[in-house]
């Protein structure tokens, strides 16, 4: 049993729903025989993917649909074996580069350059090219997008690559001035309740509009996200109805807990109490810049206008040291602590700012 | 140019079948070359804007004499053309390939190299210029000077120990070896290699030489444009022709002008195998209204950010009677980051806005939003959440704005 995102993909151009000039765009690009490589950026669940796949089909058939999974063996100049997995078909290869963290830039050079010197095999195929995808590009560190450059100048009769990535800010500058930039946009709600609408019909659920708006609302104009939503609505109650709760995710509802706790009181005990949450959700997975992002937001309905934008800043502050540290549950906590104090300071009608 | 194709025509009537074969393979692929190859300038008279280092390059290849040479200014300025338009005046079409090494930043440039290729290369004997009466005639087109010449593009980004190890190799080969170092910024260069060079500054190409060098080649690719395109395109690749370029054949291919049906493709492939020499000629078929390129389509390539969504974001910005500037920015801020913008390109503009162009913020306000906008720049560099980031600097700025 599929989960509906996976059962109700669009697989060609056509049935795509929302975005129809670029589906326009990227036919003629297919159609044309002259594709370039492609540099594809959008939010998460904007559907990259998605027309990705719509894309392959229309430049070569039916036949990239017919998928494997390969593992290979890369050896690193300081004799390390790593491990990395490659999703291909006959025409496309598809890879992960930030898998293997960093030794990316191997494996990019190694794979590539194998792809790049063989020719297509299949003569009845419609194109000379192949195509690798190679998914999270911005990830990708600057020595394996150093090493990207030269390949895909060097052997771009043999090979078009299709970047994805959610922002081109990590990319680097000669990168992006080789591809052609396709921005994907988040879905708006609309189009979001549109889809749902379609796929509950498609599943015999019975059909409940502002419920569906509520989710599309509720999704952040995330489609992929929207749609677990909606299955996990339906697969919940058997008579869904305009009220029926939207059940967050799991992290959701805890993180929304913590920041209750933290306005409740602001206490040293209180910081071990939220410390040990932290930990549960951090145990979980839960990247922490999603943590601190998502407690940042549900913190602002809670608060004063006025701190709002000093909440802001310290959330971005320790979000960009989360990054650049090394252990993240002391960032998170020094948020928490900021906080704490910049509400017991408002709450006092004091200014205190004597850390700036 | 035109000796250059004279030339040519010599060479492929005294060796017919070889060099008909030889020429036959890259006009082949000459229409899925990038423009910005196809374009590049064929001789130094064809290098636009940059008088200053042009007369004094004209005059080396009279004189057969070269110092070492050392190119930096901004990208997209034809530092690298100019040393290939040079290389090939001096030598030609046959000496080029023996007589000049180009190493760019992608071939592995460490130490080792510098020590090996390099100084090998160095150290090679000069290859001779073709001898008999067509070599005569071929010393009277190209003057051939007696050294060899090695470029090493976006030298800024070799080690610091590869540099040194170049210095001596620069005085002990320079009887037959000269050097030309180009690169973007001219202080990564350690001091004792710049010495040893003449240096030559190229400047930002002006609007009105790259606008025409851009119409011309819309024109030989049979491109329609828009009204005010070139201008966008100028405002966009920030006096980077380069990447001009890139944008105008992005765009060409997005709207489909340059590519015709697949069959069509083919029939046109096998004719110019046939007549190889006129492949300026391109799509005659005449292009319809629908494939224009437009305005749009260029900013939407160059991902710039469209005026009204940026307006929209400013002036949630501005302080005002209604609504809280927190609900109103984190809403504005919100939908730009869902539509996928990213978020290098919505400071950049914002800076624009806010800073160059905005008259009425005091200085004393325009100097603690410039230290916002540097902290927010460092922090996307290092990889920070977009959308917490921008919602930050906007929330900041309104603050600063909000004092007034």
């Amino acid at each position: 049993m599929a989960l509906l995102v996976d059962k109700h993909r669009p697989r060609t151009l056509e049935t795509l729903t929302y975005h129809s000039d670029l589906s326009a765009r990227l036919r003629s690009l297919a159609a044309s025989g002259d594709f370039p490589h492609l540099l594809i950026y959008g939010p998460s669940g904007a559907g990259k993917k998605t027309r990705i796949t719509a894309t392959l089909r229309a430049l070569y058939g039916p036949g990239v649909e017919k998928i494997k999974i390969d593992s290979r063996v890369f050896q690193t100049s300081s004799n390390r074996k790593l491990e990395f997995n490659i999703v291909s078909s006959n025409y496309h290869l598809e890879i992960t580069p930030s898998d293997v963290g960093n030794y990316d830039r191997v494996v990019v050079q190694d794979l590539l350059k194998e792809v790049a010197q063989t020719q297509q095999v299949d003569l009845s195929a419609k194109q000379r090219f192949k195509v690798v995808v190679i998914n999270e590009a911005d990830h990708l560190t600057r020595d394996a997008q150093a090493a990207l450059r030269r390949t895909m100048e060097k052997y771009s009769p043999n090979l078009r690559l299709i970047l994805l990535a959610n922002s081109t800010s990590n990319i680097i500058a000669p990168i992006r001035s080789r591809c052609l930039l396709v921005r994907v946009a988040a879905p708006t709600e609309e189009d979001i309740a549109g889809v749902l609408a379609r796929v509950g019909k498609k599943e015999g659920y019975k059909s409940c509009e502002p419920l569906e708006r509520r989710i599309a609302k509720d999704s952040g104009r995330n489609l992929r996200r929207a749609l677990l939503m909606f299955e996990a609505v339906h697969a919940q109650n058997d008579n869904v109805t305009e009220k029926t709760q939207i059940p967050p995710p799991d992290w959701e509802a805890l993180i929304e807990v913590i920041a209750k706790e933290m306005i409740e009181e602001r206490s040293p005990q209180r910081i071990l109490q939220v410390r040990a949450k932290l930990y549960d959700l951090l145990t979980h997975c839960i990247p922490a810049t999603t943590i601190l992002k998502t407690l940042t937001f549900k913190l602002m309905p809670k608060v004063d206008d006025a701190l709002k934008s000093d909440i802001v800043k310290w959330s971005a502050f320790y979000e960009h040291r989360i990054r650049m540290g090394s252990k993240v549950i002391f960032h998170l906590e020094a948020f928490v602590a900021k906080f704490m104090r910049l509400y017991e300071g408002n709450l006092m009608g004091m200014d205190m700012d004597f850390d700036d | 140019m035109a000796s250059f194709f004279d030339i040519r025509a010599r060479q492929a009537a005294a060796a017919a079948t070889a060099s008909s074969s030889k020429q036959q393979t890259p006009t082949q692929d000459n229409r899925l070359q990038p423009w910005v190859e196809k374009y590049r300038p064929k001789s130094l008279d064809d290098v636009t804007a940059q008088d200053h280092t042009v007369t004094v390059l004209r005059r080396t290849l009279q004189s057969a004499n070269l110092p070492h040479m050392l190119f930096y200014g901004p990208p997209g300025t034809g530092k690298t053309s100019t040393v290939l338009a040079l290389a090939k005046q001096l030598y030609g079409p046959e000496l080029i390939k023996s007589r000049v090494l180009e190493l760019n930043a992608s071939d592995e440039r460490g130490i080792s190299i510098v020590r090996e290729k390099v100084k090998d290369f160095a150290r090679m004997q000069l290859s001779n210029p073709p001898a008999g009466p067509a070599g005569e005639e071929y010393r009277k087109k190209y003057p051939c000077p007696p050294y060899k010449i090695i470029v090493l593009d976006e030298a800024d980004s070799m080690t610091q120990d590869a540099q040194s190890a170049l210095r001596r190799t620069m005085e002990t080969y320079s009887k037959i070896t000269r050097f030309c170092l180009i690169c973007n910024y001219v202080t990564r260069i350690i001091d004792p290699l710049a010495s040893r060079c003449s240096k030559f500054r190229f400047k930002s190409l002006d609007e009105v030489n790259a606008g025409k060098r851009l119409q011309d080649i819309a024109k030989l690719e049979n491109v329609p444009l828009e009204d005010g395109v070139v201008d966008t395109l100028l405002r966009c690749s920030e006096g980077d022709l380069r990447k001009a370029i890139t944008f105008l054949q992005s765009a060409a291919r997005l709207v489909g002008v340059v590519q015709a049906a697949p069959a069509a493709d083919k029939k046109r492939k096998r004719a110019k195998i046939d007549d190889d020499e006129d492949e300026d000629v391109m799509d005659v078929d005449q292009p319809s209204s629908s494939n224009l390129v437009t305005v749009r389509s260029i900013e939407d390539i160059a991902g710039v950010i469209p005026t009204n969504t940026i307006d929209n974001l400013l002036t949630a910005m501005q302080p005002s009677s209604k609504g809280t500037v927190y609900g109103r920015v984190s809403k504005a801020v919100e939908d730009l980051v869902a539509e996928g913008w990213s978020a290098t390109q919505i400071v950049t503009q914002m800076y624009e806005e806010i800073v160059i162009k905005d008259d009425t913020t005091g200085d004393w306000q325009k100097a603690r939003i410039v230290l916002c906008f540097s902290d927010v720049d460092k922090r996307l560099v290092d990889g920070s959440d977009e959308h917490l980031t921008i919602l930050d600097l906007c929330l900041q700025v309104a603050g600063i704005l909000g004092e007034r």
